[in-house]
């Protein structure tokens, strides 16, 4: 396997959960046990302050809620993929998160696409959820 | 109790801006502040208080007490904060605080840094493990604001471009300014992507600089050898630092602060004679005017097309050329600014008359926010 050379996401207590689910090719958001908010990892629910939480497989469906095509040669690993786009899609269940879309050329990109998950492993231990539109 | 007109700017300094071989960040720091305390009158021995910025090149331990030792001063209250652009103002506001509590008579407000000869790339790096998804910088952010503002307005890039040819029509008289090169909308439209929708036209410029002010008590400030710039109004609003975690792109803090500043003030944008406000994108200052309520919300973009905003327009914006042409510096140039557009120091890009002028700073992705509005 060629060494993967791109940054990865920093693996904590707070977010294990989310990027364990992700290794096994599931979407999965954290969910306060008390008043029921769905969140991104987070050790504290933003609504009612509960550290009391578990965690629950969300549909992978959503839409492209805004984008952007990087042009700008910030970190030369990924100088090869320029323009590449960099999304935020909302989840069917309300959380958006940051990603990029795949199976789509930039140009076709819109907001309100509508979109699926798709997992990416890009190393032994970190995969990442990307989005395709729904065919 | 308000402390509407109770505290004032009295020395007001910049260094040159642009590459600085050879600056360091306290160094430019300490001569913003060494040019304010001499602007004002006062002796460095009057000052009780040094509130600074931490530089963006990297953290220092204790820094604004390195740099009360470095200019001589042992302060009662020493402090450096972190609202990211949006700091220089708030330093203003804590500094008036610490001073209705009694604790200070007057503060020296300083900032500097050298992000283009210190530490290249600054401005650069990756957005925590959102750079997995090769998110990097800032621009990345703006530009999905900028793409959300298009869909619910219709804002176009045309529209972007005139906030961008209008700080290049002021910079062009201020002899301070690093771009002052007139272009024009179509130099503006033809310039590369960054991340688009922006074009580089759209972003600011990185500058090596320092700014300072120094507040006192509007009572100190009468004896002083220059006229007193009162303090008439200030806010601040933090939103979300991520957004993902916003209900929506197209307001933010801007609302409330600015609110909060005009309410305090008693006067509303129609009083405003100069507006210095935070364009390290050109969607900035659009989206501010329409949160400060100069227009409409989704008007920004009218707002700013047919001269409006430009030298002889209704609402001189940005009239040293701002961060786009000016000073890529994090904001505290534009109370600079302000203060010599009120004191009449302008030269050839004064606005006649200017009275009444608004200090509108933000920073991260428009997560932090913070007003000043200013009187002679």
């Amino acid at each position: 396997m060629v060494e993967y050379s791109k940054p990865l996401p920093e693996i904590t207590p707070d977010n294990k959960p989310f990027w364990d689910a992700c290794k096994r090719h599931e979407l999965s958001l954290q969910r306060c046990q008390d008043c029921g908010h769905l969140r991104l990892p987070s050790p504290i629910c933003q609504k009612c302050l509960s550290m009391n939480s578990g965690w629950v497989s969300v549909s992978g469906r959503g839409k492209v809620y805004t984008w952007t095509m990087i042009f700008q040669r910030y970190n030369p690993v990924f100088a090869d993929e320029l323009p590449y786009n960099v999304a935020m899609v909302e989840l069917e269940e309300g959380p958006r998160l940051i990603t990029n879309i795949v199976g789509c050329n930039n140009e076709d990109l819109r907001i309100g696409m509508e979109v699926e998950v798709v997992f990416e492993d890009v190393t032994e231990e970190i995969t990442l959820p990307r989005f395709k539109p729904v065919s | 109790m308000s402390l509407r007109d109770k505290y004032a700017i009295v020395g007001a300094a910049t260094t040159k801006f642009g590459r600085l071989p050879g600056s360091t960040p306290i160094g430019l720091t300490v001569e913003a502040a060494k040019l304010a305390i001499e602007d004002s009158g006062l002796k460095k021995e009057d000052i009780d208080c040094v509130l600074t910025k931490f530089p963006r090149t990297g953290f220092v331990n204790l820094y604004a007490h390195q740099i009360a030792q470095h200019l001589g001063i042992v302060p009662t209250i020493a402090a450096e904060i972190d609202n990211a652009g949006a700091t220089n103002a708030t330093l203003v506001q804590y500094a008036m605080m610490a001073m209705d509590a009694g604790m200070i008579k007057a503060a020296v407000c300083c900032y500097g840094d050298n992000p283009v000869t210190g530490v290249p790339g600054t401005y650069g790096q990756g957005r925590g493990s959102d750079a997995a998804y090769g998110l990097f910088g800032v621009a990345a952010g703006y530009a999905m604001i900028t793409l959300r503002h298009m869909h619910e307005f219709g804002t176009t890039s045309r529209q972007l471009g005139a906030v961008a040819v209008s700080t290049r029509k002021w910079a062009s008289m201020n002899p301070n300014a690093q771009m002052r090169t007139p272009i024009t909308i179509e130099d503006h439209q033809n310039s590369r992507w960054v991340a688009w929708p922006l074009h580089l036209l759209d972003c600011c410029l990185v500058s090596d600089g320092g700014a300072a002010v120094v507040v006192t008590s509007a009572e100190s400030a009468r004896s002083l050898k220059k006229p007193a710039v009162y303090i008439m109004g200030i806010g601040q609003m933090h939103i979300a630092w991520e957004l993902t975690h916003r209900p929506i792109l197209t307001e933010a803090g801007g609302k409330e602060s600015g609110e909060m500043a005009f309410r305090m003030a008693g006067i509303t944008p129609k009083d405003i004679d100069v507006a210095e406000i935070y364009d390290c994108f050109t969607i900035t200052p659009i989206m501010t005017l329409e949160d400060y309520g100069f227009c409409g919300k989704g008007e920004g973009g009218a707002f700013v097309e047919g001269g409006k905003i430009e030298p002889g327009g209704e609402l001189p914006l940005n009239t040293s050329g701002g961060l786009l042409s000016e000073s890529g510096m994090a904001g505290m140039q534009l109370i600079v600014e302000a203060v010599r557009q009120l004191r009449g120091e302008c030269g050839e890009h004064q606005v006649k008359d200017a009275e009444v002028a608004c200090v509108s700073l933000q920073g991260g992705v428009m997560h932090t926010h913070s007003t000043l509005i200013l009187r002679r």
